[in-house]
C-alpha cells in the first residue's frame, strides 16, 4: 500500500472524526467539573443547599452520564471508524453520515444532562437521560454504525483482524441493551416492581464492563501490535477471550444482597466468577506482545494503552471480587463499587481512547500535534488522578464496609471514617480535570489551524490571477 | 471467524443469551406479580402508597436520594426465640432453677449465656423471652421440655443481621416491597443510612422536614446537603403568630423577624413518601414473628 493511498484514506476520516472528538472533549472537561462540584459536597455540605440543579444527587448522576454518553461513546466511535477504515484499506464510506450524527450525539447529551439538572432524569442508575434525548442517541448510534459497517463491507482481504470481531459486536449490543433498557424502563409502560432493578443492573453491568471492554480492547489489539512493532500474541488468545468475555461477562452485574429471586444474584456471581478466564486470556495477551518489544514509550500512545490494560484487568478483578459473596458482605453498598466502576471507565477506557486519539489524530490532519509535551503531561495528570480517585474510593470502601459491620457504629461514625478517602479523591478529579484540558487544547487547536488553512486556501483560490483563457481580449 | 456474518451470529447468541435470562426470564417471572398475604393475617401486601408519597417518589427520583441512600435492607438469616407466655402452676423461682438444669443438655450449653443474662432480673412477669439466638431444633426440643412442665411458651422467629440490629427494618427488603414504585429507587451506595424503614424508625413528619432543611441542626456529623430549594422563605401572614406550616427552627438558622420558612408541596410530598417506608411485615420468604402484641422485649430503636 503506498502511502498516498494512506494518506487519503486518513484524510477521509478527518471531518467526521474532528466532529466527534471534539464534542468529546468538551463533554469530558464538563462531566469532570460536575464530579468535582459532586464532590466538594464532602468538603462543605452547606454549600449548594439552595440550589436545586447543583444537589448533590442532580450533579453526580449528570457528572456520570457527561463522561459515559458525551466523552467515551462518540470518542470510541470516532477511532472505531478510523479502525476500520484502515483494516479494510479503504476510504470512509458515507463521511457525511457521522458528521450529522456526531452533532444529533451530543446535542441529544446535551439535552439530556440539562433535563437531570432540572431534575427530569428517569432514576436509572446510567440510564438517566430521559426519551427524547436517548431517541436521539440512539438514532445517532445507528447512523455511525452504517457507516462503519458500510466501510467494512468495503475491505479488500476477506480475512479479519481480531479488533473487527470486537468492534462488530460492540456496534451490535449498544443498540440492543440501549432499546431495551429504554422501552422496558424509560417508556410510559416500564416494566413492574423489581424487574426495573435487574434490567437497570444487566443494562449497566454490560455498557460499563462489556461494551466497553469490547471497544476498549478491540482499540488497544489494534494498537499496541503497531507501537510495540510486534503482531498480536495471539489471534487465537484474543479469539477465547472474546467469546469468554461475552459469554460471561454479560451476566454480572445483580448485587448479591438485591431483594430479587435468588437465582439472578447466584447466576450473577457464578459468571463473576467465570469471568477471570477472560481476563487471564487478555493478560497473557498484553504481556506476550508487549515484552520484548523494543518500544520506549516516554510519555506517549504507547504508555496511555498499557497503562490501560493494567487499570482493566484491576477493574475486572475487583468486579469478580464484589461479586463474591464473602467479599460483598463488606464492600456491598460502599465506595468500592464506584471505584471499579471509574477505574474501567476514566482508568482503562477513558485513557485507551485518549491514546488512540493522540497516535491518530497527526494521521487525520496531515501535521503534528500542536502541543507534543502535553502529550505526556496529560498521561501524567491522567495516571496520578486515577490512582488517587479510584484508589482512595476502593480504600475508604473498604474501610467504610468493615465499619458498616460493627452494629455500634452510627451512619455518621462510619461516614467520617470514610471522608478523607473521599476528600482524597477530589484531588485525583481535579487531575484528570486539569488532563482533560490539555486534550481539549491539542484537538482545537489543531481545529483552528485546519480550519485556517482552509480558510487561506478559499482566500488563495480567490486572489489566484485568472486563466488566460479566460480573461476576455 | 472468517467472515463478517460468522461474527456477526456467535455475538448474536452469545451476547443474547444473557438477554433472555436478564431481561426476558425476570419479566416473565416478576412482570405479572401480584400482592401476596401478610404471614398469619387476612391482610394483603403491599397497598398503594398514598397519593401524596407517590408523588414524592417522583422528589426522590428528580433530586437523585438514591445516589447516597439504599431502600434495601440485608439480613444474614433468621433465629429462633423462646417466649414463655405461662407458668401454669409453676412458681417464677422454681421455672428459673428448672431452666438453669435444663441447659446442662449439650444442644444447649451454648445458649446458656444468653438465657442467664436474660433471666436474672426476670420477676415473673409473662410474656418473657427466655431464650435467643436457637435454630429450630433446639428451640422445639426445648418448648417441648418446658410444655411438658406445665408451662406455656412459643417459639418467635427474628430475623438476624447487621441491619437488623441497627433497627433499619424487621426483616430483609423483598422483591413484593417494590411492587407499586415507579421508579424502583432501590440505591447502590450508603453515603448515608438505609430508609427501607425510616418510616417507622423516624415517623416523625416535623422532623423530617427540619431535617430536610438543616440536616445538621437535628443529625449532627450529617454530611447531608440541606435541600433548601424545597423550602420557601415567605412574609409571615400575621405577625406573631406562625401559619401552622412554618418551620421551628433554632435561632441560627430562624429567618428575620416577620418572615417565616415553609415547606413547598414538593418537601411535603417527599417527607409522605419517606413516612410510607417500611419493612415491618412478614411475609411468606421473609417471616418473622412480629412483637407488636406481646413481650417486653426491647423495641425498636426509636
Amino acid at each position: 500500500m503506498n502511502d498516498l493511498s494512506q494518506q487519503k484514506i486518513d484524510a477521509s476520516c478527518r471531518v467526521p472524526l474532528l466532529a466527534l472528538f471534539g464534542g468529546a472533549a468538551v463533554w469530558l472537561i464538563v462531566g469532570l467539573g460536575f464530579a468535582l462540584i459532586a464532590s466538594l459536597n464532602f468538603h462543605m455540605p452547606e454549600k449548594f443547599g439552595s440550589c436545586a440543579w447543583l444537589t448533590y444527587g442532580r450533579v453526580q448522576a449528570a457528572a456520570n452520564d457527561a463522561i459515559l454518553y458525551g466523552f467515551c461513546i462518540p470518542a470510541a466511535l470516532g477511532v472505531m471508524l478510523w479502525i476500520f477504515a484502515r483494516l479494510s484499506q479503504s476510504e470512509l464510506v458515507l463521511p457525511l453520515v457521522p458528521v450529522v450524527a456526531a452533532n444529533i450525539w451530543h446535542l441529544g447529551v446535551f439535552i439530556g444532562i440539562v433535563a437531570i439538572l432540572i431534575g427530569d432524569s428517569t432514576g436509572f442508575a446510567w440510564l438517566e437521560f430521559p426519551r427524547g434525548s436517548s431517541v436521539l442517541l440512539f438514532a445517532a448510534f445507528l447512523l455511525i454504525a452504517i457507516s462503519a459497517v458500510a466501510t467494512f463491507g468495503q475491505r479488500k482481504e476477506r480475512e479479519l483482524y481480531p479488533s473487527h470481531w470486537f468492534l462488530l459486536a460492540a456496534l451490535l449490543w449498544f443498540p440492543w441493551i440501549y432499546s431495551t433498557a429504554n422501552l422496558l424502563l424509560a417508556s410510559g409502560h416500564p416494566v413492574r416492581g423489581v424487574t426495573q432493578a435487574v434490567i437497570g443492573w444487566w443494562f449497566a453491568d454490560n455498557l460499563i464492563f462489556v461494551w466497553l471492554a469490547l471497544v476498549g480492547l478491540g482499540t488497544a489489539f489494534y494498537f499496541l501490535p503497531k507501537l510495540a512493532g510486534r503482531p498480536l500474541q495471539s489471534s487465537y488468545f484474543a479469539l477465547f477471550a472474546f467469546w469468554t468475555l461475552i459469554l460471561f461477562g454479560t451476566w454480572c452485574g445483580i448485587p448479591q444482597a438485591a431483594p430479587v429471586p435468588a437465582w439472578l444474584p447466584s447466576l450473577s456471581s457464578v459468571a463473576a466468577a467465570l469471568t477471570i478466564v477472560p481476563l487471564i486470556a487478555i493478560a497473557l495477551i498484553f504481556v506476550k506482545t508487549v515484552c520484548g518489544a523494543d518500544v520506549h514509550c516516554q510519555g506517549g500512545p504507547f504508555c496511555y494503552i498499557k497503562f490501560g490494560m493494567v487499570a482493566f484487568l484491576l477493574s475486572g478483578l475487583m468486579l469478580i471480587a464484589s461479586a463474591c459473596p464473602q467479599i460483598s458482605r463488606v464492600t456491598e453498598f460502599t465506595w468500592f463499587g464506584p471505584a471499579q466502576i471509574q477505574l474501567q471507565i476514566l482508568g482503562f477506557f477513558g485513557i485507551v481512547i485518549c491514546g488512540a486519539i493522540y497516535e491518530l489524530l497527526p494521521r487525520i490532519m496531515g501535521f503534528e500535534l500542536p502541543f507534543p509535551k502535553f502529550v505526556r503531561g496529560q498521561h501524567w495528570f491522567f495516571m496520578l488522578g486515577i490512582i488517587l480517585l479510584a484508589g482512595s474510593l476502593a480504600i475508604g470502601g473498604v474501610i467504610q464496609g468493615r465499619a458498616a459491620l460493627v452494629t455500634t457504629n452510627s451512619p455518621a461514625d462510619i461516614l467520617a471514617s470514610t471522608l478523607p478517602f473521599l476528600r482524597a479523591s477530589t484531588a485525583g478529579l481535579l487531575l484528570l480535570l486539569l488532563g482533560s484540558l490539555l486534550l481539549a487544547a491539542n484537538i482545537f487547536v489543531m481545529t483552528f489551524k485546519w480550519k485556517l488553512a482552509l480558510l487561506k486556501s478559499v482566500i488563495a483560490a480567490l486572489k489566484a490571477p485568472l486563466e488566460n483563457s479566460e480573461v476576455k481580449p | 471467524m472468517k467472515n463478517g456474518c460468522s461474527v456477526f451470529l456467535a455475538a448474536f447468541i452469545a451476547l443474547g443469551a444473557s438477554w433472555w435470562g436478564f431481561v426476558l426470564a425476570p419479566v416473565l417471572q416478576l412482570g405479572t406479580a401480584k400482592q401476596t398475604a401478610v404471614l398469619n393475617s387476612s391482610d394483603i401486601y403491599p397497598n398503594q402508597r398514598p397519593g401524596d408519597a407517590t408523588l414524592g417518589l417522583q422528589v426522590y427520583r428528580a433530586d437523585g436520594c438514591a445516589a447516597c441512600h439504599t431502600t434495601q435492607v440485608g439480613q444474614e438469616g433468621v433465629a429462633c426465640e423462646i417466649a414463655l407466655t405461662s407458668l401454669g402452676k409453676n412458681q417464677p423461682v422454681e421455672f428459673k432453677k428448672f431452666i438453669a438444669s435444663l441447659l446442662d443438655l449439650p444442644r444447649l450449653r451454648p445458649s446458656s449465656n444468653s438465657v442467664t443474662s436474660q433471666m436474672q432480673s426476670w420477676t415473673g412477669t409473662v410474656p418473657q423471652i427466655i431464650v435467643t439466638n436457637l435454630d429450630v431444633d433446639t428451640a422445639n426440643n426445648l418448648l417441648q421440655h418446658i410444655n411438658a412442665a406445665g408451662c406455656k411458651a412459643e417459639v418467635q422467629i427474628v430475623a438476624t443481621g447487621v441491619d437488623i440490629a441497627r433497627g433499619w427494618g424487621m426483616r430483609r427488603s423483598v422483591a413484593e416491597d417494590f411492587l407499586w414504585d415507579d421508579p424502583v429507587q432501590l440505591g447502590s451506595l450508603r453515603v448515608g443510612p438505609d430508609l427501607a424503614d425510616v418510616g417507622t424508625r423516624l415517623n416523625n413528619a416535623g422532623w423530617q422536614l427540619l431535617h430536610l432543611y438543616a440536616p445538621q441542626s437535628v443529625a449532627k456529623n450529617s454530611s447531608m446537603p440541606p435541600f433548601r430549594f424545597l423550602f420557601e422563605t415567605r412574609k409571615s401572614k400575621t405577625s406573631g403568630v406562625p401559619s401552622p406550616d412554618a418551620l421551628n427552627l433554632p435561632t441560627e438558622l430562624a429567618p428575620p423577624d416577620g418572615y417565616e420558612i415553609v415547606p413547598t408541596a414538593d418537601a411535603k410530598n417527599l417527607v409522605a413518601y419517606l413516612l410510607s417506608l417500611h419493612a415491618g411485615v412478614p411475609l411468606y420468604d421473609a417471616p418473622f414473628t412480629s412483637r407488636q402484641a406481646s413481650t417486653n422485649a426491647p423495641a425498636n430503636k426509636k
